[in-house]
């Protein structure tokens, strides 16, 4: 009658590098994504987004396009007024956080450009996007600033009136002063300035949004591209639209990457519903690339100083860092979090420090609100610890890894506390290391190295350790952080008469693999044929309540709710079993894909006998309640800690500065790999990203505040021939945490790809001409000049 | 990302595109629409008529005549590519990628004088000659007279290039290149042939306003001399985000120096 | 006007629109995807007569009479509804990208270059994957992914 009647089944689906179930209607065109959607009487929106970085909105006058054939409504700030909408909120707040009010449209003064001042509503999304650029908006210039040491100078422009000074936080972690007295007894110190540039996340969808309104019952929906629809839900109704939570439906479809990007509550999304509302019609927006420039929440850019101290065996003393995090124009979601706890903890890298020191002061400028991109402050962190420790190493005469070995935290150590409030539960990061010193061939490329010298292609090695945190997270502990959210997880498991069976997650997949690996994880438990699983994901409508995916938290957290949801399906299964079979539960045993009594193999039930009788309920055991399904709601008890150990190799035209990045090997620990297919594409996509961030991307802006790289034709994003083949490899360390063991892999590649590539590119620079450091991106010119200069017995390259 | 309104019609012979350009100033010519379109979308250009030439079969094909390879206009980069006239068809695998050179044309990108454009170079390297047709004939221009200035051909406003004649006889030619790391056009190219003559031509693009002859590098090579630096010194050179003027004409010492080993 | 797509002949209302948003808002065929709308990202590409074509760039009129294929017209339906995966769309499934929205460009590009090439050389897939951005960087598996397919159609598939 079905395909696991009686068939018993001994193969374990965790861990095999199984096909993904979402190909098939990727692969043939039948995808659905945001903008794919139509409804019936459907409008479509176009923004008008301010062309400067600060202006004053004296007037807009909406008779300028209103008697445009096909255009229905200009829409304007005080649009939000009058409808009683409030501030989209910050999510996350620390002590004494000063956050500008964020409207969905401006009214009164545009604060960065692309920020909106006025949305068209017309008949199609051409005659939409044509009023756009016709509609008359008196703008009035303020001074504006771009980067963050330039708005902390006296005199600079202030942003917002409410942050004078344009300082947002002031943020500490660690002990200054036992930093200071390891300072003061050190055998040798260094000391870096990094920038840490501005990023573009890019993912290739745009943003999209379609709302609907029902008047008869007050309902709305609202089709998205979110990584977590419950958030936008939430916010949604409770802090902005006032909308009674459970009348907002929140769907998001297929979601062609989000790498942060699609986290946070964006103006766009609040303007949908109020007009789908004012309209009486669905209204649709979708972005232009170029809105993407300017209105998708950017990534990284910090300014920072770091300081190391060892003593005279090359041990590490203590850690030091400053560091300015521009937010731009807005606080978004996660924005306080992300250059404070998301990275202040993590400056302790893998070493065992004793003293560690981070301060953080975050500030406004006129430039696109930054948030959580890929990696979210633990690239950040990584590149401050890691570019210091490469410097240590060559100012020590130590090779760059053996001096990382030495300063590891050894196994014995776990659980490690470290001077920046993270408790590391479980690593071991010298196999890492040796695995990928093996693998790569460091000793050779050292000799290749040495050869090459002088001539006009050198070589640059890198050997680079990471940890980060990751799994969000223990809701008490990020409670008391600031968070304004729980960071739990849940899952829903319904299985069908049939014995099929529906999975429902908070996480959400946008290319992550969800609807094959959550299956993988419920076909051992049940022990059917993954066939018969299918995953549920991005629709408020049918989903527990959930908190998405963003911080590699989906198998950690997400997973980990699953399999305590299946445990209960499997809990009361046995007693049916049990009952079904007349013998006691303790008597009757799960394997091969049935329930059978110890010692009597002939005597046995399948899942599908317990599924059927669970909702037929002719036979269950006394006080038993009918059916079979369960929910869980799975909080983790810790952060994980994936570590390992990244290496690349590049070679350099000392002709024209070209850097080609030539050969990457890592090792990853992510502990037990629930499919590994899946798991090589997030690494390679998060190196392609930290490599991208190495050598390539930019989201430059002049001192005022206007995007120099608005477009592909000036943000270089890295291309299928700019990358070579990666070698992957893994270490596994179970989290010893959660019932799954896994920790999280979305992330360490860019974690640690932008730092590897970076150290990679100096330590050529360092061998052939004692350069010390420069800033990411290495654009050919920038590393022909340093050459020259060296060369040219000039010493020290000054980072121009 | 919608282009603002636009009427699209297709041309019926060459003579008849260059009367309807004369009947409307405003109207723009589109073959394969690569430069053109993307303009439009980014309401850089808003012409409200587009005129397509690309199928004219007047425009098509390579001939020879005499001691001349005659390319039409609309002859693509994937057929320049696979064409036995000199320098062009390496040039051509350089242009844009697989889709552009399947759809861009050769006479769209050297009317259009794109600087950071590829086939500059290579027309001034060979000393390709331009058939220009306007209302009031035909007429023939070197390429030392084609490129006036930052998109500025010596087509003239109601005018349509339709061949571009290249001499026979370049023994030997290269094209090297540096390209944008994000747009894949030239921050530099410099082009290199050596004529029936005996006798060297170079060119760059990519550098500066407009593709320029390299004098100084041709003297020096032809006396016999390695190429050199300081090849540009003087000229006004083109600078951003990417490569400064200082850089580019570095990389045209480098360029130079290494199409000239290469074309031994 | 009227236009080939996919084997089939298709009544188009918009002769002023590109072909992109023909393919999309009036034909539902959503499969192919606006990216970026100058021609760089490569995610509305699709075949005109077997060449890469970036439909976002290409005015439908300029297209007619000529045959348009789009990731939808690759995979052959049988009896029963049965699915054949086109070689190439099946070498994807064994590599798989990510998120899904490249594919389009990716999986046409393969295609066309297969068919021109049959065993192309690790830098000839460069260059054509080349024109395709993939933000999930999943690039190694493009690169598989082709060299797969180019396997799988001299097995005859």
């Amino acid at each position: 009658m079905t395909s696991n009647s009686g068939e018993s089944r001994t193969d374990k689906y965790f861990g095999q590098a199984l096909k993904r179930k979402e190909d098939p209607r990727f692969i043939t065109g039948a995808g659905n994504y945001t903008d794919d959607i139509v409804l019936p009487g459907m409008l479509h929106a176009a923004m008008v987004r301010s062309p400067y970085p600060h202006a004053k909105i004296n007037g807009i006058n909406k008779d300028s396009v209103l008697g445009m054939p096909g255009v229905e409504a200009v829409l304007t700030g005080q649009d939000i007024v009058d409808a009683g909408i409030g501030s989209i909120p910050v999510g996350w707040l620390l002590p004494e956080l000063k956050t500008p009010a964020h409207p969905a449209i401006a009214l009164t003064e545009a604060n960065h450009v692309g920020d909106i001042v006025a949305v068209i509503v017309a008949e199609t999304r051409a005659l939409a996007e044509d009023a756009a650029a016709m509609l008359e908006v008196d703008y009035e210039p303020l001074p504006s600033v771009a980067f963050a040491g330039a708005a902390i100078a006296e005199g600079a422009p202030v942003v917002h009136d409410d942050v004078p000074g344009n300082v947002a936080f002031n943020w500490e972690i660690g002990d200054a002063t036992a930093v200071q007295e390891q300072f003061n007894v050190a055998h040798k110190t260094v000391k870096l300035k990094l920038k840490n540039q501005r990023l573009i996340p890019n993912a290739i969808e745009p943003r999209a949004s379609l709302a609907q309104f029902t008047p008869a019952s007050g309902e709305y929906l609202l089709y998205t591209t979110s990584q977590n629809p419950h958030i936008h839900r939430l916010i949604l109704a409770a802090f902005v639209m006032n909308i009674p939570e459970h009348k907002l439906r929140v769907i998001s479809p297929d979601v062609g990457g989000g790498f942060g990007s699609k986290i946070f509550q964006y103006q766009e999304e609040v303007i949908m519903l109020l007009a789908a509302r004012l309209m009486g019609r669905p209204v649709k927006w979708t972005a232009r690339r170029s809105e993407a420039f300017v209105s998708d929440m950017q990534g990284r850019d910090h300014e920072t100083e770091t300081e190391m101290a060892v003593d005279k065996d090359g041990k590490m003393l203590a850690f030091r860092v400053n560091t300015l995090a521009n937010l731009g124009a807005y606080q978004t979601l996660f924005a306080p979090a992300v250059p404070t706890y998301l990275y202040g903890t993590l400056c302790n890298g893998v070493y065992k420090l004793p003293a560690v020191h981070v301060k953080v002061q975050g500030v406004m400028t006129n430039t696109v609100p930054v948030d959580a991109y890929r990696g979210a402050g633990r690239p950040e962190a990584t590149y401050a610890v890691e570019r210091t420790v490469d410097a240590m190493a060559h100012a020590i005469g130590e090779d760059p890894a053996e001096f990382r070995r030495k300063n590891f935290i050894q196994p014995e150590d776990f659980p490690y506390q470290t001077p920046v409030a993270l408790v590391y539960d479980s690593g071991n990061y010298e196999p890492a290391l040796d695995m990928a010193l093996n693998m790569m061939k460091y000793q050779e490329l050292r000799a290749e190295q040495e050869r090459m010298k002088g001539s006009n292609k050198i070589l640059g090695v890198s050997v680079i350790s990471y940890v980060e945190a990751c799994g969000l997270a223990p809701s008490a502990l990020v409670g008391q952080l600031g968070a304004q959210a729980g960071q739990w997880e849940s899952s829903l498991v319904r299985v069908y008469p049939t014995g099929k069976v529906e999975l429902f997650t908070g996480s959400h997949s946008h290319g992550q693999g969800h609807e094959t690996a959550f299956p993988q994880i419920a076909a051992d438990e049940l022990q059917i044929p993954i066939e018969d699983i299918d995953l549920v994901h991005g629709d408020t409508g049918r989903m527990p309540y959930g908190w998405g995916t963003y911080g590699s938290r989906s198998a950690a957290v997400g997973g980990s709710a699953l399999k305590v949801a299946l445990q209960k399906i499997t809990a009361k299964a046995r007693k049916i079993a049990a009952h079904l079979l007349e013998a006691s539960e303790e008597d009757v045993e799960h394997e091969g894909g049935v329930f059978r009594i110890k010692g009597a193999p002939d005597k046995s039930k399948t899942f599908f006998d317990v599924a059927l009788m669970a909702h037929l309920a002719h036979s269950l055991p006394d006080g038993m309640e009918p059916g079979l399904e369960a929910t869980a709601f799975y909080d983790p008890k810790n952060f994980v800690y994936p570590f390992g150990t990244h290496i690349a190799v590049v070679e350099i035209d000392t002709d024209t500065g070209k850097v080609d990045l030539r050969n990457y090997g890592c090792v990853d620990d992510c502990g037990p790999l629930i499919n590994p297919l899946i798991v090589e594409g997030q690494v390679h996509g998060g190196i392609a990203q930290g490599a991208g961030q190495a050598l390539w991307e930019e989201g430059a802006y002049d001192e005022e505040g206007n995007l120099l790289a608005a477009s592909y034709m000036e943000y270089t994003m890295p291309r299928s021939d700019d990358l070579p083949m990666f070698q992957i490899d893994h270490t596994v360390t179970p989290s010893p945490h959660n019932p799954l063991g896994v920790k999280g892999i979305g992330e360490s590649g860019t974690i640690a790809g932008s730092s590897a590539v970076a150290n990679a590119v100096l330590d050529a620079l360092w061998v052939e001409c004692g350069i010390e450091h420069m800033d990411m991106p290495y654009t050919a010119e920038k590393v022909w000049k340093a050459i020259r200069a060296s060369r040219a017995g000039m010493g020290q390259a000054a980072d121009d | 990302m919608y282009p603002a309104n636009f009427d699209y019609q297709k041309a019926a012979s060459v003579d008849d595109a260059i009367k309807a350009m004369s009947d409307n100033p405003e109207l723009k010519i589109i073959a394969g629409g690569h430069s053109l379109l993307p303009a439009m979308k980014l309401r850089l250009a808003q012409p409200p008529a587009l005129l397509d030439i690309f199928n004219l079969e007047e425009l098509k094909g390579i001939k020879e005549d005499g001691d001349f390879y005659v390319v039409g206009a609309m002859v693509t980069h994937a057929d320049v590519m696979r064409s036995k006239i000199p320098l062009f068809p390496e040039v051509a695998g350089w242009v844009g990628d697989p889709m552009v050179r399947n759809r861009g044309t050769i006479g769209g990108s050297l009317a259009h004088a794109d600087p950071s454009a590829d086939y500059p170079a290579a027309a001034l390297a060979t000393g390709a000659e331009f058939v220009i047709r306007g209302m009031g004939g035909e007429r023939t221009v070197g390429a030392d007279e084609m490129f006036l200035g930052m998109f500025e051909s010596a087509v003239e406003a109601g005018e349509l290039l339709t061949h571009i004649r290249i001499p026979k006889g370049i023994s030997s030619s290269v094209y090297e290149k540096y390209r944008h790391p994000a747009s894949h056009y030239a921050i530099v190219g410099v082009a290199m042939a050596r004529h029936a003559d005996g006798q060297i031509r170079a060119a760059y693009t990519g550098a500066a306003e407009k593709a320029a002859r390299l004098p100084k590098l041709e003297e020096r090579l032809n006396a016999g001399q390695d190429a050199g630096t300081g090849l540009v010194e003087g000229a006004d050179m083109l600078g951003d985000r990417f490569a400064s003027a200082e850089f580019r004409a570095h990389l045209v010492d480098v360029l130079s120096d290494r199409a000239a080993k290469r074309l031994g | 006007m009227q236009l080939q797509v996919n084997g089939k002949t298709r009544q188009v209302q918009r002769e002023d629109e590109l072909l992109l948003w023909v393919l999309r808002d009036e034909l539902g065929l959503t499969g192919t995807h606006y990216g970026c709308g100058i021609g760089i990202c490569g995610s509305c590409t699709v075949l005109v007569d077997g060449q890469v074509t970036r439909s976002c760039l290409t005015p439908v009129a300029s297209v007619a009479g000529k045959a348009v294929t789009t990731l939808e017209g690759l995979a052959k339906t049988g009896r029963g509804g049965a699915v054949t995966l086109h070689p190439v769309q099946q070498a994807f499934v064994e590599n798989p990208l990510q998120c899904g929205w490249c594919l389009p460009g990716h999986v046409m590009s393969a295609v066309a270059l297969l068919n021109a090439n049959p065993a192309p050389t690790p830098e000839q897939i460069d260059d054509s994957a080349g024109i395709n951005l993939c933000r999930c960087g999943g690039y190694n598996n493009v690169r598989k992914a082709v060299a797969r397919a180019a396997e799988l159609k001299r097995g005859g598939l």
